[in-house]
């Protein structure tokens, strides 16, 4: 069975179908992309994936485990991470309080333990602490550990997100146009985080994204989406090529 | 400037991040452990509520400053943790006893509370604190078999370990002083672990929260029922200071205040909600001071200015007439909500901080450094 | 059943009063998604300006309601200078603090100017009375609802067909993009202070002879607003009407039909009903966020 699976999803909105019957399947360690023009419903599908949307119809599947009616705190809790378009940070905590609050999903203590602040308390502290740390060095942020997100520059903001969701130790991680608003050499250091994502941590990658170059730099799939429909899916090059796909990019 | 070096996680995670900070507090223990042998015993009374008005200002620091949840409806948790107290009293229950059951039935009133107030948001929420506490104050006033009504119920003395702790007594001081102590302790545990960070991840992006596996509604109804539950050990204390309680004491002017004092303290800190509790019980002695003292010192001065002795009659009369308004409270109140939040949005703890920065810095502060940036409304509606 | 008809109609006309001071919510709400919880002070201070005007100058009544609306419309444009432009786009909860701090400002100064007693004004419609059959419906009663509807209109037509109402809801939904689209927003904001302020006074006149007034009358009328603002969804005109009434007709059913103590709760229990099984109320707009 395959590691990440949908089957016939769909939302629609009154009559607008944003995802319309899409399936697709991934397996563990593959990078696959989501491509498409403005409005194909690829930030749906991961607002259906992370269940901040209710499907219409169809089902999700993320190791063997349905979760198309998980609350959206658990699908974290199962090891889905995600970042967000237009940045979500907590605006008015410092980057390493953000990164913490990635650790969430692996704190265990008790409300009491907490106000007492008991040795376990304590201890694990330390530890979601040092997890925190080897995600800042493997992003390169620890200029920025204590700085408040509100005052930190957009490039950086991206990268904190990322870092945060890094941070859950995640098994699949959703990555929404991670490359946005980025310059070219941001860019290419996230291509590279991206492709040592995979190599390094194991992690499995689904993104959305517009970047062509970052697309068929790292991705082993990519699947074409337009009005909510699968046009295309394989390798990088070839849905690149497929007339329906150049033509959806086109207007033709 | 001082430089912390940090050589170990602890550095970032523990009380008191350097020695000076030991001093500080050290000294304020002191002060606070000394003041009744020195001040008067109108100033101790005065301290009492400052340390209650503190409590409940925590409270709402963690509810509305940390989670972001607004509520206008503190008075009713307050009510709520007093009227048990008096309630319990008069079947002879022990002190420590009602003291904690005050807090845990406020805080299990605080959840229930706060599941309705999961699907609301902003105004809505406000809105819904305001009603919650309406009608509080109306159920108090009507079921008379538990709480007489509006004849009130008279709160017996504390007995505790066979002595009286009389509400003017420095017993009843180091009591609250006590309790205020802990309850920021408290506060302070809870926000720097994992549930403090869950608070403020609600507070700025909801949908984040959601998918980093926080539990939003969840942890929504910890906070209000952390915040009720402190507010009702704050109402025991409240209780016993005033000797009497009615519903007409716990109205939305009460809630009000308590509001103002997070945001004349600051309401991003828990230093805040100290210094708000103080300049809020200040404003009483400084309107007697206004009334008695004032009026005077005018004419006086009206006199030294050439005025004949007359006119300085006359005005003192005037000022007396003016400073001895009946509104005059709640046109200070309204005068100093506006003007803090026009003028020092970050509280009296933002002015300190900004006062600190300006002598590390020295002469390199800017004068931008703090100022405000513009922002333009974007619809709350959408989220 | 002429008990009920007469309950009816008194809460309507007290609904009325509601439904004009939810209007004015409404309106800032609408520009600006502020809420002015002072906008029952401003009610109660277009009162204290009419009962001066009226009474105490001795103008005709509507010279007397003309002046005091203008005056306070420039009131509420002064206001808007002062307290609320200078923090527009803060968050909600810190411009409606601002707003409560406005409130008690207001009602402790008119009670310093004008003193706590309970004032009358006289007007035209104080003493008739309409028989219809055994029905008894008082001038001052129906002279509210009159003037509500026809309030109600002119403001909805306005909001929905004239230029400057575009402009307004522009300017809520994103006030840069609205300044990029040559909307004077400032101008905007200040226009909708004052048409809400003089909306107030009119509540505040055609109150008079019903509930007196004094400095404490904002406090208590605005308060019961909010459940009528909510009920209509607020951000809705015909909205804050509904509502308005609907809280009303159920305060004074209430109070004739349930035991003592009922009728200052229920719209308080009506409206916490609403908040949970609909919170957009009855015809408010439900949109989610976008991420």
């Amino acid at each position: 069975m395959s590691y990440f699976r949908a089957e016939n999803l769909s939302l629609h909105f009154g009559g607008l179908k944003a995802v319309d019957s899409v399936n697709f399947a991934m397996e563990k360690g593959e990078i696959l992309s989501i491509i498409g023009p403005n409005g194909a419903g690829k930030s749906s599908i991961f607002n259906l994936i992370s269940r901040l949307y209710d499907p219409t119809s169809g089902r999700l599947f993320f190791e063997d485990q349905e979760i198309t009616h998980e609350p959206p705190y658990s699908i974290a809790k199962l090891g889905i991470a995600r970042t967000f378009q237009n940045i979500e940070l907590f605006e008015n905590a410092s980057v390493l309080n953000n990164l913490l609050v990635g650790r969430h999903r692996h704190c265990t203590s008790s409300l009491w333990q907490e106000i007492l602040y008991m040795p376990s308390v304590r201890r694990d502290e330390k530890i979601h602490r040092h997890k925190v740390e080897q995600v800042i060095e493997f992003l390169d942020l620890e200029p920025y550990r204590d700085r408040v997100i509100s005052g930190l520059p957009y490039g950086v903001r991206k990268v904190v997100e990322l870092a945060r969701a890094l941070c859950t130790e995640p098994k699949l991680i959703l990555l929404d146009e991670p490359s946005s608003g980025l310059n070219v050499e941001e860019t290419t250091d996230m291509s590279f985080w991206i492709r040592d994502m995979k190599s390094e941590l194991g992690i499995t990658v689904l993104m959305v994204e517009h970047d062509m170059s970052l697309v068929s730099r790292v991705s082993d799939r990519v699947i074409a989406l337009n009005y909510g429909k699968v046009l295309a899916m394989g390798q990088p090059a070839e849905v690149q090529s497929h007339p329906d796909v150049v033509a959806a990019y086109l207007g033709a | 400037m001082k430089f912390l070096f940090k050589t170990d996680y602890e550095d970032d995670i523990r009380l008191f991040p350097h020695s000076g900070y030991l001093w500080t507090y050290g000294t304020l223990l002191v002060l606070i452990a000394a003041a009744p042998f020195v001040l008067s015993s109108y100033l101790i009374s005065q301290l009492v509520f400052v340390s209650i008005y503190a409590i409940v200002g925590v409270a709402l620091l963690i509810l509305t400053g940390f989670t972001g949840q607004a509520s206008l409806g503190h008075a009713a948790f307050l009510a709520i943790g007093a009227y048990t107290t008096a309630y319990l009293q008069q079947f002879g229950v022990p002190f420590p006893v009602y003291f904690l059951t005050a807090g845990l039935l406020t805080g299990i009133i605080g959840a229930i509370v706060g599941f309705p107030a999961l699907r609301l948001h902003g105004i809505y929420l406000v809105i819904a604190t305001i009603s919650f506490a309406l009608i509080v104050e109306e159920i108090l006033a009507r079921w008379e078999s538990v709480t007489h009504g509006n004849e009130g119920l008279r709160v017996k003395t504390i007995q505790m370990l066979g002595t009286t702790v009389p509400r003017d007594s420095a017993g009843f001081y180091y009591l609250c002083m006590g309790v205020l102590i802990v309850v920021i302790l408290g506060a302070i545990n809870l926000l720097r672990s994992p549930t403090g960070r869950a608070f403020v991840a609600i507070r700025d992006s909801e949908t984040a929260a959601k998918s980093m596996g926080i539990n939003v509604s969840l942890y929504k109804v910890k906070s209000f029922a952390i915040s009720a539950a402190i507010t009702g050990l704050a109402g025991c204390l409240f209780a016993h200071k005033l000797t009497f309680i009615s519903p007409e004491m716990f109205t939305l002017q009460l809630s009000i205040e308590f509001i103002m004092v997070i945001l004349i303290g600051g309401a991003f800190s828990l230093h805040g909600a100290v210094l708000g509790a103080i300049f809020i019980v200040m404003v009483d002695p400084f309107l007697t001071f206004l009334k008695d003292d004032i009026p005077g010192a005018i004419a006086n001065f009206s006199m030294l200015m050439g005025a004949g002795a007359e006119r300085a009659a006359a005005i003192e009369k005037s000022t007396a007439a003016v400073a001895s308004a009946n509104g005059l409270k709640g046109a200070i109140y309204g005068f100093l909500i506006m003007a803090f939040i026009l003028f020092e949005p970050l509280g009296l703890y933002g002015r300190w901080l900004k006062i600190k920065l300006f002598f590390q810095l020295f002469p390199l502060y800017k004068r931008a450094t703090f100022k405000r940036q513009k922002i333009y409304v974007k619809s709350e509606r959408n989220r | 059943m002429l008990d009920f008809v007469q309950q009816l109609v008194s809460g309507i006309a007290l609904g009325c009063v509601y439904g004009l001071i939810a209007l004015g919510f409404v309106l800032i709400y609408k520009a600006t998604e502020v809420v002015n919880f002072a906008q029952g002070d401003l009610m109660m201070l277009g009162g204290f300006f009419a009962f001066t005007f009226i009474g105490i100058l001795g103008l005709n009544y509507w010279i007397g309601f003309f002046a005091a609306v203008v005056a306070m419309a420039a009131f509420g444009m002064l206001a808007e200078r002062l307290v609320v432009r200078p923090i527009l786009g803060y968050p909600q909860f810190t411009i409606v603090m601002a707003t409560i701090g406005l409130g008690f400002f207001l009602r402790s100064v008119a009670g310093m100017i004008w003193g706590t007693d309970d004032l009358k004004i006289d007007t035209p419609f104080s003493q008739g009375v309409l028989r219809l059959g055994g029905l008894v419906l008082a001038h001052d009663k129906l002279s509210v609802i009159a003037a509500t509807l026809l309030l109600c209109l002119l403001l909805y037509l306005f909001f929905n067909k004239t230029t400057l109402g575009t402009a307004m809801r522009a300017s809520s939904e994103n006030m840069l993009a609205a300044y990029y689209m040559g909307i004077p927003v400032k101008r905007v904001v200040a226009i909708v202070w004052a048409i809400s302020a003089a909306v107030a006074t009119a509540a505040g006149v055609l109150l008079a002879p019903i509930t007196f007034i004094h400095s404490n009358v904002g406090l208590v009328l605005g308060l019961k607003a909010f459940p009528a603002a909510v009920l209509g969804g607020f951000g809705s005109i015909p909205g804050a009407l509904v509502g308005g009434v609907l809280i009303g007709v159920i305060e004074s059913m209430a109070g004739f039909y349930l035991p003592q103590g009922w009728k200052d709760v229920a719209p308080y229990i009506v409206l916490l009903a609403v908040l949970l099984l609909k919170p957009e109320g009855i015809f408010g707009l439900h949109v989610r966020k976008k991420v």
